[in-house]
Order: structure tokens, then C-alpha cells, then sequence
């Protein structure tokens, strides 16, 4: 998000999911879309049938890979080497759009500049992309009537996440392929309420409304409001772990979250909860989170409560109450109220559109909405200022958000790469997620249905690296890594590359983030470097 | 019968759908076909992920945890009462900022807009973060 917010001025996607129907060149970095965006894939596949060219980047084959026009096996961890190289391509060929760069952007000379190294051959060496492949993806990129980026984790979760998304965004500017239907970037959110969760303040360095705290406007807007408050920047999620461990955070409240298992290096995650003097857990069931805390409250599903959550196009939709709570829990919003007057806090909320009446007063971009307008108009893209505002599907459409769209220098060092395979730990696991499950599975694993399609976990490894480990199909394997180890049965694979091996991390007893570390971090958004680690495998004895 | 029009809370896509509800059971669902994500289309978590909603593991009561590292029930007040007194007296001890908040991208506008005035306005540390940067 850091990398849009920079160039744009906001770091939400650009276009509506329905919008890539109609786009004609669709460009996939880093995205298992078919299993964890399934209505963004449902667009892609139409679009492809209608004649969109499709480009993907991905070291595995994942469907949409399959799919591909042009299937880019990139390296894992050099997805910026391949953003460079596609625009000093664009530069060289004269394929850049000179009336987008002179009239809507800035600091151009200084992007031109950084990218006279990044020949085709040059990011052949590092992202093993062939130079000819990185100049045809260039060209139909630079060249279609309306092109969209779409990206997920596979970007994010690197040392160079933040300067990669940077530098797509360069790309879109660079060929003046944003700020019009079916044209733009769109960073795919990959839970239920990422972007609703951030426009809200459940971050340490804004506000609700991406207010910057530490400012005088944060001041100014939330001092009526809630009275004295803590207007500095906090911790990162990541920081927050490691304080737990060093004692520097003492209590924690974990609202819905299962960072025993979601987050990186188990070991230390359980260690820094043990530590901890006082720890409240809300959730819908005794995670391995909810188990190291003092005190749980039961909360209730999002079945089972009202409120609104806002897509990956920035689309507040309302949640409905389908079924009366289970008995003795409550919602989380009820819980939080509840706990703000016994801490001595004001909250005269009776029901959760009090609380929405309240945001908007404080978000301008929610400030024309309503329950019942977005209930009429089957949800509301924000920006929506005024009650009379249609919302808004595309951004940046006259202007970007912070004026001008900034060109950033993003380079790219082969020190970015995170951690290597190693004569110890030779191959290099990438995690992610499979269908029918969803994160950590508390929900999916006890979803019958979903749970028998990939009842526990698998790794896939190529049948080149099973020869030589001496394993074979379904055999279970010992995963080692410098954090943990774990057990996992193998699945024989050629969608994974020799050298690389993919483990899915919804499973508790083959928990992925055992192996995984936050050693590598993204410097700018602290988020770790998950799609690499370096692990040894070996059957298990 | 009882059939409610709701988002989907998996993915970020945000599906709408309709559930029909009999006898305390959730034995339908349906697409909703002018949605302008879904248009009458789901994923298999849309179609089969509210299967946890009324499974036994559900938590029913507040429960606090005895040195032992056991569980026991305990009322909603006395939860309540027991973290009005246990969290103030480690912040007076440590200092506000030695709190953390972790939120939650599953959790609503609402809660989520709750769980900031929480962290920075009632117990008064910046601390606060969730797992969307993961």
C-alpha cells in the first residue's frame, strides 16, 4: 500500500473488479487468482475469451498461469527487476505516453535516469525471464487501448514489496494506463475487509481515513471526538511480535486474529504471547492464539451481526445478521463498546450504524453514505463525499489523489533477495493458499464441505528434486528450516520449479509459519518476506 | 423460512448472497444475480463456508485462564470487571505504550473503527496494526 500511496496519493485499487471484463491487455504479478480471488478470475477468463491478452508472472503454474498468452516463470523475489526492465523497454521503443507523463505526472527525468541500466538482458540474468519475452510483455503492455495490473501477495510478501508496487505504479503512469475504466492497478485484497480494516485506523501510522498521525489534522479532526489520544506514530505488526519477546509490550488484545499460526516464525510469535502480563483474546473459537490468553470473549460470526465491510474495489457493502448469535457470545462491536465504558471510555452506541454515523464524521470518503443508501444501491465505492455522490469506481480519473502522480526510484540490488537457499537449507519453500481453504482455517477447516476437498496439508515438490531426495508421492517428508520443522505429505509437482517447493499455511499441525521468519522485511512496510525460505527436506524417518 | 441478503466474508471480492435460514439452521444459499461482483456466480467458500457457524467447537461463555493454563467459564461482568482491573494496572506499571492492538481485516468498519479508539483514545498507545500486512 505504502508504494501506490506514494505515486498516488491513495493505496486502494484503481477500478472495479466488473471493469476488467472490458479491459484488453491484463497483466497478473503474484496472483494465485483462481483460488483466492474467484469473481477477479471469473472477469479474467471472460476477457481472455473475448481476445484480452493475458500476461501473468508467477514462478509457479497456477491456473491463471496456465491460462496465460505468456506465462512469465519468474525467479521467486524479482518481480522488480522485471517492473524495470519492462519500462526501460518502454523508454528505449519510444512507448511511453509523453502527454500523460508532461500533463498528470512528476519527477520524471529522475525515473528515466534510474532505469538506463535495466536492459532486458540485465533482468534475464536476475529474474530468469527470457529478454525477448521481457520486450514482447512490454510492448503489449505499453500498447493496448486499456491495460490493468492485477497483483497480490506474491508481490507484497518480498523485501522489495513496497518498491515493486512503487514501480507498477511508475508502469501504469509511464504508458498513461490509469484513471480510466478497465484501466489501471489493482492490488487484490486477500481477505473480506483489508481495505475497510485500513480506511478505519487499525493501522499504527494513520488515522481512520488515512489521516497521518502525528499531525496537526489528526489533532484537529479527532480531539473533538475522542478527546486525548495517542497522535504518534505506533508499531508495525511485526515490531509489535518482537516487543512481546523483548518485554517492551506487555498487554495485547487480539480482535479475530490467529497470529500463532498467520504469522511468521511460530516459535517466537508463541514465545512473545507466553511473555505477555496480560493478553485478551475475542474470537469465534479456542485458536492457538485464544489458548495462550488470560482472558477469551466468545464473539459472533459475521453471520451473526450488522455492520459493513469494504471490497477490493473499495465497495462498502452491508452485513446483514443471518442468524442470532451462538448463545452466550456476542458481536465484536458490542464487545468492544462494552469494553470501552469499563475502561472508563465514552460509547453510547446502541446498534452499528451509531458507530457508522459516527466514522463519517471523520472520514470525508464514507461521509455520503448511509445503511440505507448502501443497501439501495447495492454498495457504494468510496469516494463518496456528499448524500447525493454516485461513489466512485475509478480513482485518479482528472487527477491523482495527492495532485500530480510522482515517479519513484526504485532499484534493484541482488542483496533485496531475502533469504537464499544454502548448502544447509537448498531449497527455497514459497507459502500460500489452496482452494476450498481459506488462512489459518479456523473457519474452513470446520466447514465439512470445504475441509474434505484438501483435508491436510501437501508439498509440492518437482519430480527432478523428488529423484534426488529419494521421495515419491505421498510419502511424508520432515521440512526443516533455521526457525522450526514440520511434517508434510508430498505431492509430486511440475508447477513448482527444481529448486522450489510450495507449502499451503492453513494447517495448525503442518503450520507453514513455523518455518517462515521475519528476518527479511520489507524496510518501508515491515512486511516479511513469506514467499522465501530457505528449508532442507528429508523423508520422514 | 427466513432468507437475509448478506456479503460474503472470505475473500476480498465481496460476494452478496442470500441465506435461507429454518429452524435455527442455515439450509440455503443463493446468488444474488444483479450483484455487481457476484452476478449470480459464487466460489465454494461462498456456497460451503458457513458451515462453522453452529459447529460444536464454538465458544459460548468468556473464559479466563487459571495458572494451571486451564480454562473456566466465567459471566460477561465478571470478564469485563476482571479486565477493568488486570489492563489499567499493567499500563500504570509499564506505561500506555507498552500495549498493542491487534486488529482484525475479517472484523467490520465498525469494530475495526472501535478497536482505533480503543487502543489510541481510551488506553492512549499507537500501537495498534492487523495481519492485512501479511
Amino acid at each position: 500500500m505504502a508504494g501506490l500511496a506514494t505515486a498516488y496519493g491513495s493505496g486502494a485499487a484503481t477500478n472495479s473488479i466488473e471493469g476488467i471484463r472490458e479491459s484488453d491487455v491484463i497483466f497478473v504479478l503474484g496472483s494465485n487468482t483462481s483460488a483466492q480471488h474467484p469473481l477477479v478470475y471469473a472477469r479474467i477468463t471472460a476477457a481472455h475469451a473475448r481476445g484480452a491478452k493475458l500476461i501473468v508472472a508467477d514462478p509457479r503454474i497456477t491456473p491463471v498461469a496456465a491460462l496465460a498468452d505468456k506465462h512469465l516463470r519468474i525467479k521467486t523475489g524479482t518481480n522488480l527487476a522485471l517492473v524495470n526492465a519492462l519500462m526501460h523497454v518502454i523508454l528505449a521503443e519510444g512507448l511511453h505516453n509523453e502527454a500523460f507523463i508532461a500533463e498528470r505526472t512528476e519527477n520524471f527525468a529522475a525515473l528515466q535516469e534510474s532505469l538506463a541500466q535495466c536492459t532486458p538482458e540485465w533482468a534475464e540474468g536476475i529474474t530468469g525471464i527470457g529478454a525477448e519475452d521481457i520486450r514482447q510483455t512490454a510492448r503489449l503492455y505499453a500498447t493496448g487501448s486499456s491495460s490493468v495490473i492485477i497483483y497480490c501477495m506474491g508481490v507484497t510478501q518480498h523485501v522489495t514489496g513496497t518498491r515493486t508496487c512503487a514501480a507498477l505504479a511508475n508502469l501504469t503512469m509511464l504508458c498513461g494506463m490509469v484513471g480510466r475504466p478497465s484501466t489501471g492497478l489493482m492490488p487484490l485484497r486477500g481477505q473480506n475487509n483489508v481495505q475497510g480494516s485500513c480506511d478505519m485506523g487499525a493501522l499504527p501510522e494513520t488515522l481512520p481515513g488515512y489521516v497521518a498521525a502525528g499531525t496537526a489534522l489528526a489533532e484537529q479532526r479527532f480531539a473533538p471526538l475522542w478527546g486525548n489520544f495517542a497522535n504518534t506514530k505506533g508499531r508495525k505488526l511485526t515490531e509489535i511480535m518482537a516487543g512481546m519477546v523483548d518485554g517492551s509490550i506487555r498487554a495485547a488484545w487480539v480482535m479475530g486474529e490467529n497470529p500463532a499460526q498467520s504469522d511468521p516464525d511460530a516459535a517466537s510469535v508463541m514465545e512473545g504471547l507466553g511473555k505477555l502480563d496480560f493478553l485478551v483474546v475475542q474470537d469465534l473459537f479456542l485458536t492457538p492464539t485464544a489458548r495462550m490468553a488470560h482472558v477469551v470473549l466468545p464473539a459472533a460470526s459475521y453471520l451473526e451481526k450488522q455492520g459493513t465491510f469494504t471490497n477490493t474495489e473499495r465497495r462498502v457493502q452491508m452485513v446483514n445478521e443471518v442468524l442470532p448469535p451462538v448463545e452466550g457470545s456476542r458481536a465484536d462491536w458490542q464487545i468492544l463498546r462494552d469494553a470501552i465504558r469499563a475502561l472508563g471510555g465514552q460509547a453510547d452506541y446502541t446498534c452499528p450504524e451509531d458507530i457508522f454515523e459516527e466514522i463519517k464524521k471523520v472520514v470525508p470518503s464514507y461521509a455520503g453514505m448511509s445503511y440505507a443508501r448502501i443497501a439501495q444501491a447495492q454498495g457504494l465505492c468510496w469516494p463518496c463525499p456528499t448524500p447525493d455522490h454516485p461513489g466512485t469506481p475509478v480513482l485518479h480519473s482528472t487527477s491523482f489523489t495527492r495532485g500530480l502522480g510522482l515517479f519513484t526510484v526504485n532499484t534493484f540490488t541482488l542483496d533485496d533477495m531475502g533469504e537464499q537457499p544454502c548448502a544447509d537449507y537448498p531449497y527455497l519453500l514459497i507459502t500460500g493458499r489452496e482452494s476450498h481453504q481459506y488462512h489459518t482455517g479456523t473457519m474452513t477447516r470446520r466447514s465439512w464441505a470445504l475441509d474434505r476437498e484438501f483435508p491436510e496439508a501437501f508439498l509440492d515438490v518437482h519430480p527432478d528434486d523428488a529423484l534426488a531426495l529419494k521421495i515419491k508421492e505421498n510419502w511424508m517428508v520432515t521440512i526443516r528450516s533455521r526457525r522450526g520443522s514440520i511434517t508434510a505429505r508430498v505431492r509430486i509437482s511440475k508447477s513448482v520449479q527444481p529448486g522450489t517447493v510450495f507449502l499451503p499455511f492453513h494447517y495448525a499441525e503442518s503450520s507453514a509459519n513455523v518455518l517462515t521468519g521475519h528476518h527479511y522485511c520489507d524496510p518501508v512496510a515491515g512486511i516479511p518476506a513469506l514467499k522465501m525460505t530457505a528449508v532442507a527436506i528429508e523423508e520422514k524417518k | 423460512m427466513k432468507k437475509t441478503l448478506t456479503t460474503c466474508g472470505y475473500c476480498g471480492c465481496g460476494c452478496n448472497f442470500y441465506l435461507t435460514v429454518d429452524k435455527g439452521r442455515i439450509c440455503g444459499v443463493q446468488p444474488k444475480q444483479d450483484h455487481p461482483v457476484s452476478l449470480g456466480m459464487l466460489c465454494s467458500k461462498g456456497w460451503q463456508g458457513h458451515g462453522f457457524v453452529r459447529h460444536a467447537d464454538r465458544l459460548t461463555s468468556p473464559l479466563v485462564r487459571a495458572e494451571d493454563g486451564t480454562f473456566s467459564p466465567v459471566s460477561w461482568e465478571d470478564a469485563y470487571a476482571l479486565i477493568a482491573r488486570r489492563l489499567p494496572d499493567v499500563l500504570r506499571q509499564h506505561g500506555a505504550d507498552s500495549f498493542a492492538m491487534l486488529s482484525s481485516a475479517r472484523c467490520t468498519n465498525e469494530e475495526n473503527y472501535l478497536a482505533a479508539k480503543l487502543t489510541r483514545s481510551v488506553l492512549g498507545s499507537a500501537h495498534i496494526d492487523h495481519c492485512a500486512r501479511l
